[in-house]
């Protein structure tokens, strides 16, 4: 059976969601997604210094009636609790967050494992939808991700861990 | 310059150019509402230190309309890195107006680091920020309302009496976002 290319099958949920507007921090697993992402001329993208920071500019291209994804790693979460909360959730904004999911099985880096066990449950604290899709339902499950974001006006959160980037 | 009446003029300023107005947290927002209320005001009531980020997310998701950001010195310290992502995508109809009273107004007063020695302006030069203006008078800041890039206006430090902003963020948003669309009413 052919593998699916698991950064292709994101772009393409992206694509399918209608997503034209996205705000990144990198992380390794997001590598080809991101040249992707920034190859397309269909979707703005800016990189952005923390991930906070794209919380905030993705609210603002949904008031100008874009589709915005903030694609990061989930230790970038902690830096952006305080703007998902009383940004998003406050004003009822819509976000599809794209989590490179770090601290699984499978991680090299013992400080990736705090973040890594904390992420879930952090967002299922602030009641943010969260998505594990494998590779073959990604492009499926990210046009339903949007269409969740946008129908109820909140972030919602795809968390693809190390096995979801080697294709398992 | 009290802050105030700096308020007063970028929404004037504003409504002449009929740019969106995003309106830093706190007293700040309470004042452009008591002073000059309009519909493409957006009044922030949390997420302190997004309000440049947000007026970027605008500005680049609408090139056609000018967005104005007011945001304070203590605010663009907690994000400072919002200055170099404005230096590299800023665009052209995107301003950000720090109004610099070197202290925490909201939270009593406490001094920021620009009451010693940081520097904003220097800051936004230092990441790549091309257009930085430093005014400190009314007519200096009218005029600098029209470009883009970073303007610091030095204002004193204090909040004048006003009171709490009677809209639910519901009620913010939806009126704002009429003005961004596309082919809104005048703002």
């Amino acid at each position: 059976m052919n593998k699916i290319d698991p950064s292709l099958a994101v772009y393409r949920g992206l694509r399918r969601a209608g997503i034209d507007f996205a705000a990144s921090v990198p992380c390794v697993n997001l590598k080809e997604l991101l040249c992707l992402v920034g190859s397309d001329p269909g979707i703005i993208h800016i990189p952005v210094t923390r991930e906070e920071e794209g919380v905030g500019i993705c609210a603002g291209a949904w008031m100008a009636d874009r589709r915005p994804a903030l694609l990061m790693q989930n230790s970038g979460l902690g830096n952006s609790i305080n703007a998902l909360a009383s940004l998003d959730l406050l004003y009822r904004i819509p976000l599809l967050m794209i989590v490179s999911q770090r601290g699984s099985r499978g991680e090299t880096i013992s400080g990736q494992i705090p973040m890594g066990r904390l992420t879930e449950p952090l967002l299922r604290t602030m009641d943010i939808t969260v998505l594990t899709p494998q590779p073959a339902e990604a492009e499926a499950t990210l046009s339903r991700a949007w269409a969740l974001a946008s129908g109820r006006r909140t972030p919602v959160a795809v968390l693809l861990d190390i096995d979801f980037w080697r294709g398992d | 310059m009290k802050r105030i009446d700096a308020i007063a003029i970028a929404a004037e300023e504003a409504e002449q150019l009929e740019a969106l107005l995003v309106c830093n947290i706190g007293y700040p927002s309470r004042e452009l509402f008591a002073v000059h209320d309009r519909l493409g005001n957006f009044y922030m009531l949390g997420s302190m230190g997004m309000a440049s980020s947000i007026g970027l997310g605008l500005a680049l998701a609408r090139p056609e309309r000018r967005v104005i950001v007011l945001d304070g010195d203590g605010s663009v310290l907690m994000n400072l890195g919002t200055l170099a992502t404005i230096a590299n995508y800023g665009p052209e109809n995107y301003l950000l107006v720090i109004l610099d009273n070197c202290s925490y107004g909201s939270t009593g007063c406490q001094p920021t680091c620009t009451a010693m020695r940081t520097d904003l302006a220097s800051a936004a030069s230092g990441v790549g920020v091309e257009d930085v203006r430093e005014v400190s008078g009314p007519q200096e800041l009218r005029e600098a309302l029209n470009g883009h890039g970073v303007v610091l206006a030095k204002v004193e430090p204090g909040n004048a009496d006003v009171p709490i902003i009677p809209l639910s963020p519901d009620e913010i948003i939806a009126r704002f976002m009429e003005r961004c669309a596309p082919r809104g009413p005048r703002s």
